[in-house]
Protein backbone atom coordinates (compact mmCIF):
# COMPACT_ATOMS: atom_id res chain seq x y z
CA UNK A 1 0.00 0.00 0.00
CA UNK A 2 2.77 2.18 1.00
CA UNK A 3 4.97 1.01 -2.01
CA UNK A 4 1.94 2.06 -4.57
CA UNK A 5 1.03 5.39 -3.37
CA UNK A 6 4.82 6.16 -3.11
CA UNK A 7 4.92 5.57 -6.94
CA UNK A 8 1.69 7.25 -7.98
CA UNK A 9 3.02 10.25 -5.96
CA UNK A 10 6.18 10.11 -7.69
CA UNK A 11 4.20 10.15 -11.05
CA UNK A 12 2.30 13.25 -10.02
CA UNK A 13 5.72 15.22 -8.87
CA UNK A 14 7.16 14.53 -12.79
CA UNK A 15 4.29 15.79 -13.77
CA UNK A 16 4.00 18.91 -12.16
CA UNK A 17 7.74 19.25 -12.56
CA UNK A 18 6.81 19.44 -16.48
CA UNK A 19 3.74 21.90 -15.80
CA UNK A 20 6.01 24.84 -14.80
CA UNK A 21 8.39 24.34 -17.22
CA UNK A 22 6.60 23.76 -20.43
CA UNK A 23 7.02 26.32 -23.29
CA UNK A 24 3.73 25.60 -24.84
CA UNK A 25 0.49 26.74 -23.01
CA UNK A 26 -2.11 23.95 -23.38
CA UNK A 27 0.70 21.23 -22.37
CA UNK A 28 0.95 23.09 -19.32
CA UNK A 29 -3.04 22.75 -18.40
CA UNK A 30 -3.05 19.45 -19.67
CA UNK A 31 0.26 18.22 -17.87
CA UNK A 32 -2.20 19.98 -14.51
CA UNK A 33 -4.98 16.95 -15.34
CA UNK A 34 -2.25 14.80 -14.35
CA UNK A 35 -1.80 16.04 -11.19
CA UNK A 36 -5.82 15.59 -10.72
CA UNK A 37 -6.17 12.39 -11.91
CA UNK A 38 -3.43 10.62 -10.05
CA UNK A 39 -4.62 12.24 -6.61
CA UNK A 40 -8.49 10.65 -7.49
CA UNK A 41 -6.54 6.60 -7.70
CA UNK A 42 -4.44 7.64 -4.36
CA UNK A 43 -7.60 8.75 -2.86
CA UNK A 44 -9.60 4.85 -4.26
CA UNK A 45 -6.84 3.03 -2.46
CA UNK A 46 -6.67 5.17 0.74
CA UNK A 47 -9.97 3.91 1.02
CA UNK A 48 -11.84 7.29 0.20
CA UNK A 49 -14.71 6.73 -2.46
CA UNK A 50 -17.00 10.32 -1.53
CA UNK A 51 -13.72 12.32 -2.40
CA UNK A 52 -12.82 10.74 -5.38
CA UNK A 53 -16.06 11.07 -7.54
CA UNK A 54 -15.85 14.70 -6.48
CA UNK A 55 -12.64 14.80 -7.22
CA UNK A 56 -12.70 13.49 -10.77
CA UNK A 57 -15.24 15.27 -11.86
CA UNK A 58 -14.09 18.82 -10.49
CA UNK A 59 -10.64 18.08 -12.14
CA UNK A 60 -12.44 17.62 -15.15
CA UNK A 61 -14.72 21.44 -14.88
CA UNK A 62 -11.51 22.92 -14.08
CA UNK A 63 -9.60 21.69 -16.95
CA UNK A 64 -12.40 22.57 -19.45
CA UNK A 65 -12.40 26.48 -17.92
CA UNK A 66 -8.53 26.09 -18.28
CA UNK A 67 -8.17 25.19 -21.80
CA UNK A 68 -11.24 27.71 -22.64
CA UNK A 69 -9.09 30.29 -21.12
CA UNK A 70 -6.20 29.19 -22.75
CA UNK A 71 -7.49 29.12 -26.14
CA UNK A 72 -8.36 32.32 -26.94
CA UNK A 73 -5.16 33.94 -26.20
CA UNK A 74 -1.52 33.93 -27.07
CA UNK A 75 -0.34 30.25 -26.66
CA UNK A 76 3.32 30.47 -25.96
CA UNK A 77 5.08 31.44 -22.85
CA UNK A 78 7.27 34.27 -23.91
CA UNK A 79 10.98 33.82 -22.74
CA UNK A 80 13.44 36.65 -22.50
CA UNK A 81 16.11 34.50 -20.72
CA UNK A 82 17.43 35.24 -16.87
CA UNK A 83 17.76 38.51 -16.08
CA UNK A 84 19.05 40.07 -12.84
CA UNK A 85 15.74 39.85 -10.88
CA UNK A 86 14.76 36.58 -12.65
CA UNK A 87 18.15 34.85 -10.88
CA UNK A 88 17.34 36.57 -7.58
CA UNK A 89 13.80 35.20 -7.59
CA UNK A 90 15.39 32.22 -8.23
CA UNK A 91 18.14 31.58 -6.05
CA UNK A 92 15.38 32.61 -3.26
CA UNK A 93 12.46 30.13 -4.22
CA UNK A 94 15.46 28.14 -4.05
CA UNK A 95 16.30 29.19 -0.26
CA UNK A 96 13.14 29.10 0.91
CA UNK A 97 12.42 25.40 -0.17
CA UNK A 98 15.16 24.16 1.15
CA UNK A 99 14.61 26.11 4.90
CA UNK A 100 10.65 24.61 4.90
CA UNK A 101 11.80 21.13 3.95
CA UNK A 102 14.51 20.73 7.00
CA UNK A 103 11.41 21.74 8.90
CA UNK A 104 9.01 19.37 7.82
CA UNK A 105 11.53 16.63 8.21
CA UNK A 106 11.37 17.59 11.72
CA UNK A 107 8.08 17.80 12.48
CA UNK A 108 6.99 14.69 10.33
CA UNK A 109 9.69 12.53 12.65
CA UNK A 110 7.13 13.38 15.09
CA UNK A 111 4.28 11.98 13.73
CA UNK A 112 3.05 8.11 13.81
CA UNK A 113 3.89 5.73 11.31
CA UNK A 114 1.49 5.15 8.53
CA UNK A 115 -1.45 3.13 8.75
CA UNK A 116 -1.99 3.66 12.81
CA UNK A 117 -4.58 7.23 12.50
CA UNK A 118 -2.48 10.39 14.11
CA UNK A 119 -6.07 11.52 15.07
CA UNK A 120 -7.06 10.73 18.60
CA UNK A 121 -10.65 11.74 18.14
CA UNK A 122 -11.18 8.74 15.52
CA UNK A 123 -12.42 6.37 17.63
CA UNK A 124 -15.08 8.76 19.57
CA UNK A 125 -16.34 9.56 15.92
CA UNK A 126 -16.97 5.94 14.80
CA UNK A 127 -18.45 4.07 17.67
CA UNK A 128 -21.62 5.78 18.09
CA UNK A 129 -22.14 7.77 15.29
CA UNK A 130 -24.49 5.13 13.34
CA UNK A 131 -27.00 5.43 16.14
CA UNK A 132 -26.39 8.99 16.93
CA UNK A 133 -26.69 10.46 13.57
CA UNK A 134 -28.96 7.12 11.97
CA UNK A 135 -27.04 7.34 8.96
CA UNK A 136 -24.74 4.48 7.63
CA UNK A 137 -22.45 6.56 5.62
CA UNK A 138 -20.09 8.07 8.52
CA UNK A 139 -19.02 10.68 6.16
CA UNK A 140 -22.16 12.54 5.30
CA UNK A 141 -23.28 11.72 9.11
CA UNK A 142 -20.03 14.47 10.19
CA UNK A 143 -20.82 16.24 6.95
CA UNK A 144 -24.49 17.46 7.91
CA UNK A 145 -24.51 16.65 11.73
CA UNK A 146 -21.08 16.84 14.11
CA UNK A 147 -20.38 19.72 11.43
CA UNK A 148 -22.81 21.26 9.90
CA UNK A 149 -21.02 24.78 10.49
CA UNK A 150 -18.35 24.07 8.17
CA UNK A 151 -21.06 22.70 5.59
CA UNK A 152 -22.99 25.79 5.44
CA UNK A 153 -19.88 27.96 5.64
CA UNK A 154 -18.70 25.67 2.24
CA UNK A 155 -22.16 27.22 0.90
CA UNK A 156 -21.99 30.44 1.76
CA UNK A 157 -18.32 30.78 -0.21
CA UNK A 158 -19.77 29.28 -3.19
CA UNK A 159 -22.74 31.90 -3.53
CA UNK A 160 -19.96 34.43 -2.64
CA UNK A 161 -17.54 33.14 -5.72
CA UNK A 162 -20.88 33.18 -8.26
CA UNK A 163 -21.55 36.20 -7.48
CA UNK A 164 -17.93 37.79 -7.57
CA UNK A 165 -17.18 36.15 -11.48
CA UNK A 166 -20.49 37.53 -12.53
CA UNK A 167 -19.25 41.55 -10.96
CA UNK A 168 -15.82 40.82 -12.21
CA UNK A 169 -17.21 39.99 -15.74
CA UNK A 170 -19.17 42.64 -15.54
CA UNK A 171 -21.71 40.85 -18.01
CA UNK A 172 -25.20 42.79 -18.40
CA UNK A 173 -27.91 41.68 -20.84
CA UNK A 174 -28.50 42.16 -24.37
CA UNK A 175 -29.53 45.02 -25.86
CA UNK B 1 7.17 8.14 6.31
CA UNK B 2 8.32 8.37 2.53
CA UNK B 3 4.30 9.28 1.44
CA UNK B 4 4.56 12.09 3.69
CA UNK B 5 7.93 13.33 2.19
CA UNK B 6 6.47 12.88 -1.52
CA UNK B 7 3.43 14.72 -0.47
CA UNK B 8 5.33 17.89 0.46
CA UNK B 9 7.64 17.97 -1.89
CA UNK B 10 4.65 18.02 -4.34
CA UNK B 11 3.86 21.45 -2.00
CA UNK B 12 7.17 22.46 -2.39
CA UNK B 13 7.39 21.71 -6.19
CA UNK B 14 4.11 24.26 -6.33
CA UNK B 15 5.68 26.89 -4.01
CA UNK B 16 8.29 27.26 -6.08
CA UNK B 17 6.34 27.50 -9.47
CA UNK B 18 4.21 30.43 -7.74
CA UNK B 19 7.90 32.07 -6.59
CA UNK B 20 9.64 31.92 -9.72
CA UNK B 21 7.21 32.12 -13.13
CA UNK B 22 6.39 35.09 -14.96
CA UNK B 23 3.27 34.13 -16.41
CA UNK B 24 -0.21 34.20 -14.83
CA UNK B 25 -1.31 30.98 -16.00
CA UNK B 26 1.30 29.32 -15.04
CA UNK B 27 0.82 30.91 -11.51
CA UNK B 28 -2.81 29.76 -10.95
CA UNK B 29 -1.47 25.94 -12.10
CA UNK B 30 0.91 26.44 -9.19
CA UNK B 31 -1.63 27.05 -6.78
CA UNK B 32 -3.32 23.92 -8.23
CA UNK B 33 -1.02 21.95 -7.34
CA UNK B 34 -0.16 23.03 -3.91
CA UNK B 35 -4.14 22.54 -3.36
CA UNK B 36 -3.65 18.77 -4.44
CA UNK B 37 -0.97 18.25 -1.95
CA UNK B 38 -3.08 19.47 0.98
CA UNK B 39 -5.75 17.47 -0.01
CA UNK B 40 -3.42 14.15 -0.50
CA UNK B 41 -2.08 14.81 3.11
CA UNK B 42 -5.32 14.87 4.92
CA UNK B 43 -5.99 11.74 3.35
CA UNK B 44 -2.73 10.11 4.64
CA UNK B 45 -3.51 11.25 7.72
CA UNK B 46 -6.90 9.45 8.16
CA UNK B 47 -5.78 6.08 7.47
CA UNK B 48 -5.94 2.90 9.64
CA UNK B 49 -4.27 -0.43 8.53
CA UNK B 50 -6.59 -3.18 7.79
CA UNK B 51 -9.43 -0.43 7.56
CA UNK B 52 -12.55 -0.48 5.26
CA UNK B 53 -14.59 2.87 3.81
CA UNK B 54 -16.47 4.38 6.05
CA UNK B 55 -19.82 2.31 5.17
CA UNK B 56 -21.38 0.83 8.17
CA UNK B 57 -23.23 -2.60 7.69
CA UNK B 58 -25.78 -3.31 11.03
CA UNK B 59 -24.92 -6.70 10.32
CA UNK B 60 -21.25 -6.87 11.07
CA UNK B 61 -20.86 -5.13 14.66
CA UNK B 62 -16.94 -5.48 15.06
CA UNK B 63 -15.33 -4.09 11.96
CA UNK B 64 -12.64 -1.50 11.54
CA UNK B 65 -13.13 2.00 9.58
CA UNK B 66 -11.09 4.54 8.13
CA UNK B 67 -11.11 8.18 10.04
CA UNK B 68 -14.20 9.98 8.96
CA UNK B 69 -13.17 12.85 10.48
CA UNK B 70 -10.24 14.43 7.32
CA UNK B 71 -12.25 12.66 4.66
CA UNK B 72 -15.19 15.08 5.80
CA UNK B 73 -12.91 18.35 5.95
CA UNK B 74 -11.62 17.18 2.27
CA UNK B 75 -15.06 16.89 0.94
CA UNK B 76 -15.30 20.48 1.55
CA UNK B 77 -11.91 21.96 0.82
CA UNK B 78 -12.10 20.55 -3.10
CA UNK B 79 -15.51 22.54 -4.10
CA UNK B 80 -14.19 25.49 -2.58
CA UNK B 81 -10.71 25.05 -3.91
CA UNK B 82 -13.15 25.00 -7.56
CA UNK B 83 -14.41 28.47 -6.18
CA UNK B 84 -11.17 29.85 -5.77
CA UNK B 85 -10.13 28.77 -9.08
CA UNK B 86 -12.57 29.95 -11.22
CA UNK B 87 -12.65 33.39 -9.25
CA UNK B 88 -8.72 33.84 -10.60
CA UNK B 89 -9.22 32.78 -13.93
CA UNK B 90 -11.91 35.53 -14.37
CA UNK B 91 -9.81 37.88 -13.01
CA UNK B 92 -7.16 36.89 -15.54
CA UNK B 93 -9.71 37.15 -18.11
CA UNK B 94 -10.09 40.91 -17.26
CA UNK B 95 -6.49 41.29 -17.28
CA UNK B 96 -5.75 39.68 -20.61
CA UNK B 97 -8.49 41.73 -22.23
CA UNK B 98 -6.91 45.35 -21.17
CA UNK B 99 -3.47 44.53 -21.62
CA UNK B 100 -3.62 41.66 -24.27
CA UNK B 101 -0.55 40.14 -22.49
CA UNK B 102 -0.05 37.56 -19.76
CA UNK B 103 2.96 38.50 -18.42
CA UNK B 104 3.39 40.37 -15.26
CA UNK B 105 7.02 42.46 -16.03
CA UNK B 106 4.89 43.69 -18.67
CA UNK B 107 1.87 44.46 -17.30
CA UNK B 108 3.80 46.64 -14.25
CA UNK B 109 5.37 48.58 -16.61
CA UNK B 110 2.23 49.31 -18.47
CA UNK B 111 0.65 50.76 -15.56
CA UNK B 112 -2.63 51.93 -18.44
CA UNK C 1 -21.08 19.59 -33.54
CA UNK C 2 -21.19 16.40 -35.51
CA UNK C 3 -24.42 14.76 -35.62
CA UNK C 4 -22.51 11.85 -33.96
CA UNK C 5 -21.66 14.25 -31.07
CA UNK C 6 -25.24 15.39 -31.11
CA UNK C 7 -26.70 11.70 -31.00
CA UNK C 8 -24.66 10.36 -28.32
CA UNK C 9 -25.18 13.57 -26.50
CA UNK C 10 -29.31 13.01 -26.34
CA UNK C 11 -28.95 9.38 -25.54
CA UNK C 12 -25.85 10.32 -22.54
CA UNK C 13 -27.20 13.29 -20.85
CA UNK C 14 -30.44 11.89 -19.41
CA UNK C 15 -28.84 8.86 -17.23
CA UNK C 16 -25.89 11.15 -16.27
CA UNK C 17 -28.29 14.19 -14.62
CA UNK C 18 -30.35 10.33 -13.42
CA UNK C 19 -27.30 8.78 -11.68
CA UNK C 20 -26.32 12.28 -10.31
CA UNK C 21 -29.89 12.17 -8.54
CA UNK C 22 -29.56 8.74 -7.63
CA UNK C 23 -26.20 9.60 -5.60
CA UNK C 24 -28.06 12.63 -4.09
CA UNK C 25 -30.92 10.84 -2.66
CA UNK C 26 -28.72 7.61 -1.53
CA UNK C 27 -26.32 10.07 -0.08
CA UNK C 28 -26.96 8.56 3.33
CA UNK C 29 -26.50 5.21 2.64
CA UNK C 30 -23.42 5.10 -0.13
CA UNK C 31 -20.65 6.75 -0.55
CA UNK C 32 -21.65 10.14 -2.39
CA UNK C 33 -24.21 12.72 -1.11
CA UNK C 34 -24.68 16.26 -1.53
CA UNK C 35 -21.80 17.39 -3.18
CA UNK C 36 -20.54 14.52 -5.52
CA UNK C 37 -24.07 14.06 -6.77
CA UNK C 38 -24.45 18.07 -7.21
CA UNK C 39 -21.23 18.14 -9.80
CA UNK C 40 -22.22 14.83 -11.09
CA UNK C 41 -25.60 16.93 -12.63
CA UNK C 42 -23.56 20.22 -13.15
CA UNK C 43 -21.71 17.91 -15.41
CA UNK C 44 -24.72 16.77 -17.50
CA UNK C 45 -25.64 20.30 -17.90
CA UNK C 46 -22.29 21.25 -18.83
CA UNK C 47 -22.34 18.58 -21.57
CA UNK C 48 -25.77 19.57 -23.20
CA UNK C 49 -24.34 23.29 -23.66
CA UNK C 50 -21.28 22.23 -25.54
CA UNK C 51 -22.54 19.99 -27.52
CA UNK C 52 -25.93 22.00 -28.57
CA UNK C 53 -24.78 25.29 -28.39
CA UNK C 54 -25.44 28.26 -26.02
CA UNK C 55 -28.41 28.93 -27.74
CA UNK C 56 -29.89 25.53 -27.02
CA UNK C 57 -31.66 26.26 -23.24
CA UNK C 58 -32.65 29.77 -24.77
CA UNK C 59 -30.67 31.03 -21.79
CA UNK C 60 -30.09 34.79 -22.08
CA UNK C 61 -27.65 36.96 -20.10
CA UNK C 62 -29.67 38.49 -17.48
CA UNK C 63 -30.10 34.73 -16.14
CA UNK C 64 -26.49 34.41 -15.89
CA UNK C 65 -26.57 36.57 -12.92
CA UNK C 66 -27.72 34.29 -9.96
CA UNK C 67 -30.73 32.56 -10.94
CA UNK C 68 -33.38 31.89 -8.46
CA UNK C 69 -32.98 27.69 -8.29
CA UNK C 70 -29.65 28.71 -6.64
CA UNK C 71 -30.57 31.10 -4.14
CA UNK C 72 -33.47 29.31 -2.87
CA UNK C 73 -32.15 26.11 -2.24
CA UNK C 74 -29.54 27.89 0.06
CA UNK C 75 -32.38 29.31 1.83
CA UNK C 76 -33.36 26.26 2.59
CA UNK C 77 -30.54 25.33 4.11
CA UNK C 78 -30.62 28.16 6.17
CA UNK C 79 -34.61 27.60 7.21
CA UNK C 80 -33.68 23.76 7.99
CA UNK C 81 -31.10 24.29 10.33
CA UNK C 82 -32.38 27.50 12.48
CA UNK C 83 -35.69 25.45 12.79
CA UNK C 84 -33.67 23.93 15.25
CA UNK C 85 -33.84 26.89 17.56
CA UNK C 86 -37.70 27.13 18.06
CA UNK C 87 -38.27 23.24 18.77
CA UNK C 88 -37.23 21.08 21.50
CA UNK C 89 -33.94 21.99 22.69
CA UNK C 90 -33.07 25.25 21.40
CA UNK C 91 -29.77 24.01 19.47
CA UNK C 92 -28.58 25.10 16.08
CA UNK C 93 -28.75 22.31 13.67
CA UNK C 94 -30.89 20.23 15.35
CA UNK C 95 -31.80 17.16 14.08
CA UNK C 96 -35.38 17.21 14.58
CA UNK C 97 -37.10 13.92 12.62
CA UNK C 98 -37.35 10.99 13.15
CA UNK C 99 -34.36 8.64 13.09
CA UNK C 100 -35.40 5.04 11.94
CA UNK C 101 -33.19 2.35 11.82
CA UNK C 102 -29.86 2.30 9.86
CA UNK C 103 -30.24 1.49 6.35
CA UNK C 104 -33.50 2.35 4.97
CA UNK C 105 -33.87 4.56 2.76
CA UNK C 106 -36.39 6.93 4.33
CA UNK C 107 -33.77 7.55 7.56
CA UNK C 108 -31.46 9.45 9.32
CA UNK C 109 -33.74 12.76 10.28
CA UNK C 110 -33.59 15.49 8.52
CA UNK C 111 -30.51 14.66 6.34
CA UNK C 112 -31.75 13.69 3.24
CA UNK C 113 -33.20 17.13 2.59
CA UNK C 114 -30.05 18.30 3.15
CA UNK C 115 -28.45 16.41 0.54
CA UNK C 116 -30.78 17.49 -1.71
CA UNK C 117 -31.27 21.26 -1.17
CA UNK C 118 -27.23 21.15 -1.03
CA UNK C 119 -27.18 18.84 -4.41
CA UNK C 120 -29.29 22.03 -6.16
CA UNK C 121 -27.46 24.48 -4.77
CA UNK C 122 -24.08 23.25 -6.10
CA UNK C 123 -25.43 22.41 -9.39
CA UNK C 124 -26.52 25.85 -9.92
CA UNK C 125 -23.19 27.28 -9.09
CA UNK C 126 -21.26 25.18 -11.02
CA UNK C 127 -23.71 25.84 -14.16
CA UNK C 128 -23.24 29.64 -13.96
CA UNK C 129 -19.85 29.71 -12.77
CA UNK C 130 -19.39 27.67 -16.24
CA UNK C 131 -21.58 29.99 -18.58
CA UNK C 132 -20.28 32.92 -17.02
CA UNK C 133 -16.35 31.62 -17.93
CA UNK C 134 -16.46 29.90 -21.27
CA UNK C 135 -19.62 30.84 -22.72
CA UNK C 136 -20.39 34.35 -22.41
CA UNK C 137 -17.44 35.91 -22.18
CA UNK C 138 -15.90 36.91 -25.50
CA UNK C 139 -18.36 39.93 -25.68
CA UNK C 140 -17.61 43.18 -24.61
CA UNK C 141 -20.14 44.91 -22.46
CA UNK C 142 -21.45 48.40 -23.84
Amino acid sequence: MELAISIITGLMILGAIYAIHAKDLLSAVIACGIVGYGLVICFLLLKAPDLAIVQIVVDTITLIIMVAVVLNSSREEEYSGMDSQGTINAVLGLIITIVLFYFFYNAILNLDIFGKGALRMAKAYIEGAAEKTGSANLVTGVVFDFRGYDTLGEATVLVTAVLGVIAILRLKGKK
Amino acid sequence: MITYLLCFILFLVGLYGVITRRNLIKIAISLSIMEVSTFLFFALIGYIEGGRAPIVNPAEPNQVYVDPLPQALVLTAIVIGLATTSLLMAVIIRIYRKYKTFDIREIRNLRG
Amino acid sequence: MTVIVKKTTQIVAGMIFLYGAYVVIHGHLTPGGGFAGGVIMAGAFILVTLAFGSDFLNLKKEEAGSTATENISILMVILLSVIGLFIGAKIFFLNFLPKGTVGELVSAGVLPLYNIFVGIEVTSSIFIIFLALVIYKEEEST
